[in-house]
């Protein structure tokens, strides 16, 4: 028990975040129309590719005077890492810019 | 940049390190400024800009300010590693994101999604051995990220084989036994891992066994799972992605990165929510029950299927007043949805009403149809969702299934063996006629019988959805 709420305390600020952003995350999506369910979906992807952050301090500190596993290991998650952010936001845009075209079709 | 603005806790600080931090403030609220304009039609496109712009802001300000405990930057020969390694994935992503199927939306997310949570569980097993020993709070958030980024990786993997057809499912009871049994024994072994107390660098055997477990997991997840829970599924492992993320900004104290994983969790899981209780089914039930087959529907008499002529149907359609067109899968797989939207232009302009009805699951993931419909340019006003269409269904002179089978099957409602009962359905059994396009007299994806096809108002008209629809328009053209 006393190890707990020396953890809670060592990581307060840390898991107010997380209380807060769990209802932050549904306070923003509640009430999203069916519509938009893909692109918010693939958005919302392209968001938890945030973890590219985690590759660039990676590889950034990593030893490059010998050729390593981790270092190896660290390059490919950069890389998957930017996949996931680069390659969901330009779908998610893609998606949305034919709901777009058709809203401009409407109006003339 | 160096410039040092005073001493904190014993740890003096520079400009750059405040300045980093200040941008991962700016990038988490971008994320969340972004995800709050992406829920609405209109600012939708702007939102996912503002998010991308928060990521790049994060992405250039860690390469360039980032330091290390003993207090270096970041040299300059990494920045060239890390500057091609992201050209590299940037490339790949941005070819692939142009080029894919508006169709193969579900497995192109799964993919993705694959890829974030890889990139975690890498971030996880290399981050380990770097943890102090004892230091269990640092220890338990490695390993959960580990964990549940493996799990995402490998379950997206196969969520990706099976929404391509490239993987089978696999249906045997035991699994559910299987899958409880390896979940116990990750967790567990996660839990050593964590908290034996001996020095993490000694132990890389155990956290590449433990990735290992995980990976297996994740395949053996999702095997058992069938196509029409697909939705449900995707929204948990893109969740799961999130959760992954926010466990290694907990590794490097990052609140962007929390900040960021854990709202797409939260959206994620609400998204899973919402397609379960569009199946009226509890995720439990999802993850662990096999779905599909079963039901005494099997060994009623159903009566029989009638077939209708093009001509007769042309006929129908263009002498109707309200007409209601219900899409599905087998729409999206014919490439349908372009001849489609031809069909209800050139029946609007001989005075016929045409809408179409969105269930919340059609398609292989939430909203695939309206993406598939608003490719083929179908007016967004047309497209109703299920809850406002049904109360109308009765003034309905024709309902048109094309390629949908589950969502429109009365058994939902007076079937209770059937593993559909209780899931809410397009009511096409209260329109006036109903056609029903379909390859053959099969049964559905989920594999369960259909009485609406037994219906003594439904006609059939088989074939492959995209020729059908070109017959019935050439037909109607001529009328």
């Amino acid at each position: 028990m006393e190890h707990i709420l020396q953890y809670f305390f060592a990581y307060k600020e840390a898991i107010f975040i997380i209380a807060l952003s769990i209802f932050l995350g549904i306070e923003v999506i509640s009430n999203v129309p069916a519509v938009l369910h893909t692109p918010l979906m693939s958005g919302a992807n392209a968001i938890s590719g945030v973890i590219i952050v985690g590759g660039i301090i990676l590889v950034g500190h990593a030893d490059l005077s010998r050729i390593s596993v981790d270092l190896i290991l660290g390059i490919l998650a950069l890389i998957f890492g930017t996949l996931n952010v680069v390659g969901g936001f330009a779908v998610t845009d893609r998606m949305l810019e034919m709901f777009k075209k058709k809203k401009t079709q409407k109006a003339s | 940049m160096n410039q040092i603005l005073g001493i904190f806790d014993g740890v003096s600080v520079t400009i750059g390190d405040s300045l980093l931090e200040l941008s991962y403030l700016i990038s988490a609220l971008l994320f969340v400024y972004g995800l709050k304009k992406l829920s609405h039609p209109a600012s939708a496109r702007n939102g996912n800009i503002w998010a991308a712009a928060g990521m790049l802001l994060a992405m250039v300000t860690t390469a360039l300010l980032h330091k290390n405990d003993a207090g270096n930057p970041i040299p300059l020969a990494n920045l060239i590693v890390i500057i091609l390694a992201i050209s590299v994935g940037s490339a790949a992503g941005w070819i692939i994101a142009r080029r894919v199927k508006m169709t193969a939306m579900p497995q192109l997310v799964s993919f993705y999604n694959a890829t974030g949570g890889l990139a975690s569980a890498l971030v996880g097993l290399l981050e380990f051995p770097k943890a102090m020993a004892g230091n269990f709070g640092s220890l338990l958030v490695t390993v959960l990220g580990l964990i549940i980024g493996a799990v995402a990786f490998s379950g997206s993997m196969i969520a990706y084989g099976k929404l391509d057809g490239k993987v089978g499912d696999i249906r045997a009871g035991y699994m559910k036994y299987v899958n409880m049994f390896l979940i116990v024994v990750t967790l567990a072994f996660g839990a050593w891992v964590t908290f034996n107390g001996g020095q993490p660098a000694e132990q890389m055997w155990a956290i590449w066994l433990l990735f290992g477990l995980a990976i297996l997991y994740g395949v053996l997840f999702v095997m058992p799972i069938g196509g029409a829970d697909m939705p449900v599924v995707i929204s948990l492992l893109n969740a799961l992605t999130g959760i992954a993320a926010a466990m290694a900004g907990f590794i490097y104290h990052n609140q962007a990165m929390i900040l960021g994983g854990i709202l797409v969790g939260a959206a994620g899981m609400i998204l899973t929510m919402l397609m379960c209780k569009s199946m009226n089914r509890s995720l439990l039930n999802v993850i662990i029950g096999a779905f599909g087959g079963g039901g005494e529907a099997a060994d009623r008499d159903m009566g029989i299927m009638k077939e209708i002529t093009v001509s007769d149907a042309a006929v129908l359609l263009n002498y109707s007043q309200k007409i209601v067109i219900i899409p599905g899968y087998g729409l999206a797989v014919a490439q349908a949805q372009h001849i489609a939207h031809e069909l209800d232009t050139l029946l609007e302009s001989r005075g016929v009403e045409v809408r179409y009805a969105i269930h919340p699951v059609a398609g292989r993931m939430p909203g695939h149809m309206n993406v598939l419909l608003a490719e083929a340019d179908v007016p967004y006003e047309k497209l109703v969702e299920m809850d406002h269409i049904n109360p109308d269904m009765p003034n309905v002179d024709v309902a048109i299934v094309i390629g949908a089978n589950d969502v429109v099957n009365p058994a939902a409602y007076d079937d209770p063996s059937s593993p559909i009962y209780g899931m809410p359905i397009i009511d096409a059994h209260h329109a006036k006629n109903i056609i029903v396009m379909k390859r053959g007299a099969g049964k559905g994806y989920a594999g369960i019988e259909n009485f609406l096809f037994f219906n003594d108002k439904t006609r059939m008209f088989y074939g492959n959805a995209k020729d059908s629809l070109q017959k019935l328009a050439s037909e109607i053209k001529n009328m």
